[in-house]
């Protein structure tokens, strides 16, 4: 754990993501604190510049705290984020596992359905799930996680294509463990790393999808997000800049947080590959 | 290449592609019997507020009350002669709709793939030529910073420094309104409308294709044949045009096919925000009336062009690299 923090800090942009992501989440905790009552609430006179009214980023057309939605919609964004990457990871790592295990005609049949899910456009998909299903925060965790686990899928079973034929692994059939026992406690372990790794890149995908689905309008109608923000500043960006200028920064430094925290992830966590790459 | 192995390519890799649109219809009409409620009302596009009696006319027309095998295969037939459906709300056949405004998201994203491509490789290949110059850290920002934007957003700051601030460029449509412009001049206008919409669109990939190229280049850079090409005393400038940067392009090629799909769900962004008359803006607008035949057309419409596209990289890539398996 110590080594895996020192190899992490040397990666000094990964250290800044940390710091932002941990600011950005201490915002999503405080901000029932800091911003008290519903950030739907009227709160100014509509339009006011940011630092008027004691605003510090201006309020929109209905008189309503651009920061305080920002704030709020901070827990939104981190939260889809993250639930709809886990229910991806589940999807992913499942199929993965088997085709990679079983080989044969089950890797056969799951890598078909991955190529036609990496085929079709995907934002696209997403657009006609939530529009179908109607707009909610389950219905659009659901629709991001259907469109992202396909590179999970493939990166599992690289892995467990190559940890299978080894020693350990065979040593484990040999002793008459279950097949699900050895995916579990046997391969599993072995292949977190890269798993770890997409993983913080698919949260910050997912708040990416999260905003531009709520920009469209597909967004919980009954809950604040960044996107939706945007989206209300979109008609009126010649009278309001603030309104479509602000939001875009929370997402902007959420993502790139997320982004630099996966790349010193991937440091720390595949040393060979980072020492390489400092060489190269 | 041997004319008769091209054709058994062409016809392999048409068969999977037919594949993959027929996975597609099949998608489609899983998802109408999928939503919550009456799938009439669905094909209806009005949830709740259609009149009965216009219901059960599309019931009957849908064979709804048939089993579901039935109604596949009446599904199936009408998309392949297609038939996509009709819009209630705009009274117009899906199909001419989409037929309507594919021109211009073609314009667009193929401006958008053109600018990002052209500008991709060359700062890709001068940040290669020079690891550790401008070049290379001017890669490394615009790819961190782009990977990390809401491509809407790029879109609206644009508007806010070029149109809003700056007053240099229109913000929205894809001519100007109320004048008639002829020639050239019709050609200059719908070029000046058109500049940020593909800026915006292309920016992100202009990121990734500079970064794929640049890791390409270094990479073939090492190989024996460059090494030998330099022994040969063939000048530096034709090594990296004719030796590295050619086979370098080949994985851009490829990751440009991959990533087809996402430049077609990025135009729709694009265009709502840019009022871009085209596909996306008709499935923006479908969105806010919840017109779900016009929705289903487009995502069926945008994954042939996906398909289509995958189909002209794999020719490509075939003919511009002999030594690739067609059989493959």
């Amino acid at each position: 754990m110590r080594d895996f923090w020192r190899r992490y800090r040397r990666n000094k942009g990964a250290v800044l993501g940390l710091v932002i992501l941990f600011l950005v989440i201490l915002m999503a905790i405080l901000a029932p604190v800091l911003f008290p009552g519903s950030p739907w609430d009227m709160v100014s006179a509509p339009f006011m510049p940011p630092g008027e009214m004691g605003l510090l980023l201006g309020s929109d057309s209905l008189g309503r705290d651009v920061a305080a939605g920002i704030a709020h919609g901070a827990r939104i964004s981190l939260l889809v984020g993250a639930v709809s990457t886990l229910a991806a990871l589940l999807i992913g790592v499942t199929l993965g596992a088997v085709a990679g295990y079983l080989g044969g005609f089950a890797d056969d049949a799951v890598m078909r359905f991955t190529e036609f899910f990496q085929t079709i456009p995907s934002f696209v998909l997403a657009i006609l799930l939530v529009a179908i299903f109607n707009p909610s925060i389950s219905s659009v965790v659901f629709a991001i996680a259907v469109v992202s686990w396909p590179p999970v899928a493939r990166v599992v079973r690289a892995e467990f294509l190559s940890l299978r034929s080894r020693e350990f692994v065979q040593a484990a059939e040999v002793l008459g463990k279950s097949r699900l026992s050895i995916v579990l406690t046997d391969i599993l372990p072995n292949a977190l790393s890269p798993i770890v790794v997409l993983a913080s890149l698919m949260v910050a995908t997912a708040i990416l999808l999260e905003s531009a689905l709520s920009f469209l309008g597909l967004g919980d109608p009954n809950l604040m997000t960044w996107g939706f923000l945007i989206g209300a500043g979109r008609s009126v960006i010649r009278l309001a800049w603030w309104m479509s200028v602000f939001p875009g920064i929370a997402i902007f430094l959420t993502v790139l947080a997320l982004n630099l925290v996966g790349e010193g992830l991937s440091d720390a966590l595949n040393p060979r590959l980072a020492r390489q790459r400092g060489a190269a | 290449m041997d004319p008769t192995k091209l054709i058994g390519f062409l016809l392999r890799r048409g068969l999977k592609a037919a594949i993959v649109v027929l996975a597609i219809v099949v998608c489609n009409f899983l998802l109408v019997h999928a939503a919550p409620g009456d799938p009439a009302s669905v094909i209806a596009g009005q949830s709740g507020a259609a009149d009965p009696l216009f219901l059960e006319q599309l019931r009957k027309q849908f064979g709804l009350d048939q089993p579901l095998y039935v109604q596949l295969w009446v599904y199936l037939k009408s998309v392949l002669t297609l038939d996509l459906g009709f819009s209630h709300r705009q009274q117009m056949p899906v199909a001419s709709l989409i037929l309507d405004r594919l021109p211009a998201t073609l314009l667009l994203t193929g401006a958008a793939f053109v600018f990002a491509i052209v500008t991709g490789v060359t700062l890709g290949a001068l940040a290669a030529r020079r690891v550790g110059r401008w070049a290379d850290s001017l890669i490394t920002i615009i790819a961190l910073t782009f990977y990390a934007t809401p491509l809407f957003w790029v879109g609206l700051m644009l508007v806010l420094l070029f149109s809003v601030w700056l007053e240099w460029l229109p913000s929205f449509g894809m001519s100007s309104v109320g004048v008639e412009l002829h020639g050239m001049a019709a050609v200059l206008d719908v070029a000046k409308h058109l500049l940020l919409p593909a800026l915006t669109l292309g920016l992100f990939y202009l990121a990734v294709y500079a970064r794929l190229t640049r890791a390409t280049m270094l990479e073939v850079a090492d190989q024996d044949f460059v090494k030998t090409a330099r022994a040969k005393g063939v000048p530096e400038g034709r090594i990296l045009r004719a030796h590295v940067l050619r086979n370098a392009l080949l994985p851009v090629i490829t990751f440009a096919g991959i990533q087809a799909g996402q430049l077609i769900g990025g135009s729709i962004l694009v265009e709502t925000v840019f009022a871009w008359p085209g596909i996306g803006r008709l499935a923006f607008d479908a969105l806010l009336a919840r017109d779900y035949p016009v929705l289903l057309g487009v995502f069926f419409c945008t994954s042939v062009m996906v398909v289509l596209f995958n189909l002209v990289t794999d020719l490509l890539y075939a003919v511009v690299d002999p030594r690739v398996e067609v059989s493959g």
